[in-house]
């Protein structure tokens, strides 16, 4: 995940300023010694195995897997013909967007009321912040057992208002659940920096404009909302790589992508092509296409957050 | 609070406790699974209030059978490979990020902005997006079903090279110019300013990584097939597939219970730290 440290970082050397220090030690062997567990293990465990599904994206295996044919972009062709691939681009924008603005909105809200309490601010994040550190899997395995379809404490309250839960053969109540898991697991976070960006706003703004009569309602809408709008838009980006790339194992516990493949977003899919189907080149092909969308929102996210408010 | 009215003090409390109970319900019902018997546990409606079979089950899960039918590792086991997997990744990443960093700032050497660069793309390439040929990379390394392959492909890190960067750039020269009139050498440098310096960054950090190892379960679960390295997280997975046949909720229930508080004590003793790992931006 890209951090505020990183952005700073990037858009530091981006404008030239390359971070030396003015008083630096010579040249000489020490500094590669210095570096050179990280470029090792950068090299042999990211920037090789992304070359090599690269290089297999343009490859096709026979049945047997004995040989491959180099077919240039033809694995890329067959993907955007397939339907249930472009199905899955669909159905994993709706999933990323319905996270991001359930786990967003919940936390502003709560945030907002939060930072209304100056003494309980406090109290309140330290009960708020727990969903954080559960892993995905554990937090799927939570939700999992409480919509249990014959067990599960939700369905057996849902029966009394005529919904019949069965996420394991409703696609839809499946969807449902999984986004309901991801961003609960979510809002920690946003809700940590949704507070920290209400506290850095300076009093002196709210009081002003409430002594020109503007009640609470209407001060978060016309002062704070637009003073936050810079880390709103951080978050979105982080939420939505969230919701693309993190949320595997929710969905690996929770649904396994089903039933059918009503919750295989992209990154599930190029699981199961790839290990489950031993489809090597589409998913390949479907590891490219991943890669040039983190590549695209890493460059948005620095591109455009960078602008700060000034007060 | 600017305004000092009570109806707007009471809906804000009401708000925050309503989200409070929301957040914390499936936390709140999963620890009172953990609390009944196998019996209570098939019973609709499923309890809301703990029961007194907590010891039980801690008990049978951490040292009985665990979930019956299970040819899975004990899960004190599980406990103690997550333990040193989350350790090898924070020190892991702690210990590359600051020597890498310590190189970028405080050296001008050839390649010095490539090196920066490599850093920089692994933040553009999570693990999800490279699965089979790195899972074949550890493969042909031998390192299938070990502690190396459990934390080493994962130590890499921009994230944190570019946060003790950042710290460094902070240090005045005037600490360098000194030490070396005192005849201090680079490494001297390092040990006895830099790292007493950057100490709150660093307990910061490892606050954040050891979460972010404990939690893992993608990457275990690929180069994993040995049952005595499985992680404590991963078991949860396998239990839940277990669970279609015989449910035993109570077992699993107890599992996650103790699969979640080493991260959650974590978090919340150390609180302070967690939240400036978090957020701390302009340093």
């Amino acid at each position: 995940m890209v951090s505020f440290y990183t952005r700073h970082s990037l858009h530091a050397a981006l404008m030239g300023h390359h971070m030396l220090k003015r008083v630096h030690f010579p040249s000489s062997p020490l500094p590669y010694m210095l570096v050179a567990p990280q470029l090792a293990i950068t090299l042999v465990f990211f920037i090789w195995p992304a070359s090599q599904a690269m290089y297999q994206s343009l490859l096709i295996e026979d049945a047997f897997g004995l040989g491959s044919e180099f077919v240039w972009f033809e694995n890329f062709e067959v993907l955007w013909q397939d339907q249930h691939y472009l199905d899955a681009f669909l159905r994993t924008a709706v999933f990323s967007v319905l996270v991001a603005a359930l786990s967003m909105g919940t936390a502003l809200i709560l945030a907002g009321f939060a930072q209304r309490v100056v003494k309980g601010a406090m109290f309140y994040r330290t009960l708020l912040i727990w969903p954080y550190a559960v892993a995905p899997v554990l937090a799927g395995a939570l939700w999992v057992f409480m919509f249990n379809p014959t067990l599960g404490i939700f369905p057996y309250f849902l029966e009394f208002v005529g919904v019949d839960w069965n996420h394991y053969l409703n696609g839809n109540q499946a969807m449902a659940l999984v986004i309901m898991a991801a961003a609960w697991k979510q809002v920690a976070y946003n809700f940590l920096f949704y507070l920290a960006a209400m506290q850095s706003i300076p009093n002196s703004v709210i009081e002003a404009a409430a002594i020109d009569g503007a009640g609470p309602g209407r001060r978060f809408v016309t002062i704070i909302l637009p003073l936050i709008s810079p880390t709103t838009f951080f978050l979105l980006v982080i939420n939505m790589v969230y919701a693309f790339f993190e949320t595997f194992g929710i969905i690996h516990a929770v649904t396994q992508g089903g039933p059918g493949s009503a919750t295989t977003i992209l990154v599930y899919k190029v699981f199961n092509d790839g290990f489950v189907g031993l489809d090597l080149g589409g998913s390949a092909a479907q590891s490219v296409i991943l890669m040039v969308l983190v590549v695209a929102m890493t460059v948005v996210q620095f591109r455009y957050v960078e602008r700060k408010v000034e007060y | 609070m600017v305004e000092d009215r009570p109806l707007t003090s009471i809906l804000t409390h009401f708000v925050l406790i309503l989200g409070v109970i929301a957040i914390a319900l499936p936390i709140w019902i999963t620890f009172v699974a953990a609390t009944h018997d196998e019996l209570r546990m098939n019973q609709v409606p499923l309890p809301l209030w703990p029961g007194t079979h907590l010891l039980d089950n801690l008990t049978q899960t951490l040292f009985g059978a665990g979930l019956s039918g299970s040819q899975g590792a004990p899960v004190w086991l599980m406990l103690l490979n997550s333990l040193a997997m989350a350790m090898m990744i924070s020190f892991g990443k702690i210990a590359i990020s600051l020597l890498s960093a310590f190189a970028i700032v405080y050296f001008r050497f050839p390649f010095r902005m490539t090196c920066f660069w490599m850093i920089f793309i692994t933040l553009m390439l999570p693990v999800e997006v490279r699965i089979l040929p790195t899972f074949e990379v550890v493969a042909n390394l031998g390192m299938l079903n070990s502690y190396w392959g459990l934390s080493i492909p994962l130590i890499a890190s921009a994230t944190a090279t570019f946060m003790f960067r950042q710290v460094f750039l902070t240090v005045p020269d005037e600490m360098l110019e000194s030490a070396r009139i005192d005849g201090a050498g680079p490494m001297r440098f390092f040990f006895d300013i830099l790292l007493p310096l950057s100490r709150t960054n660093i307990a910061a950090l490892f606050v954040i990584l050891f979460i972010f190892g404990w939690t893992q379960s993608f990457w275990p679960l690929l180069i994993t097939t040995d049952t005595s390295m499985t992680t404590i997280v991963m078991s949860i997975k396998q239990m839940l597939e277990a669970a279609e046949q015989s449910p035993q909720w109570n077992i699993i229930m107890t599992t996650a219970l103790l699969a979640r508080i080493p991260p959650i004590f974590v978090v919340i003793s150390m609180q302070k730290l967690f939240v400036q790992g978090l957020t701390e931006t302009d340093k």
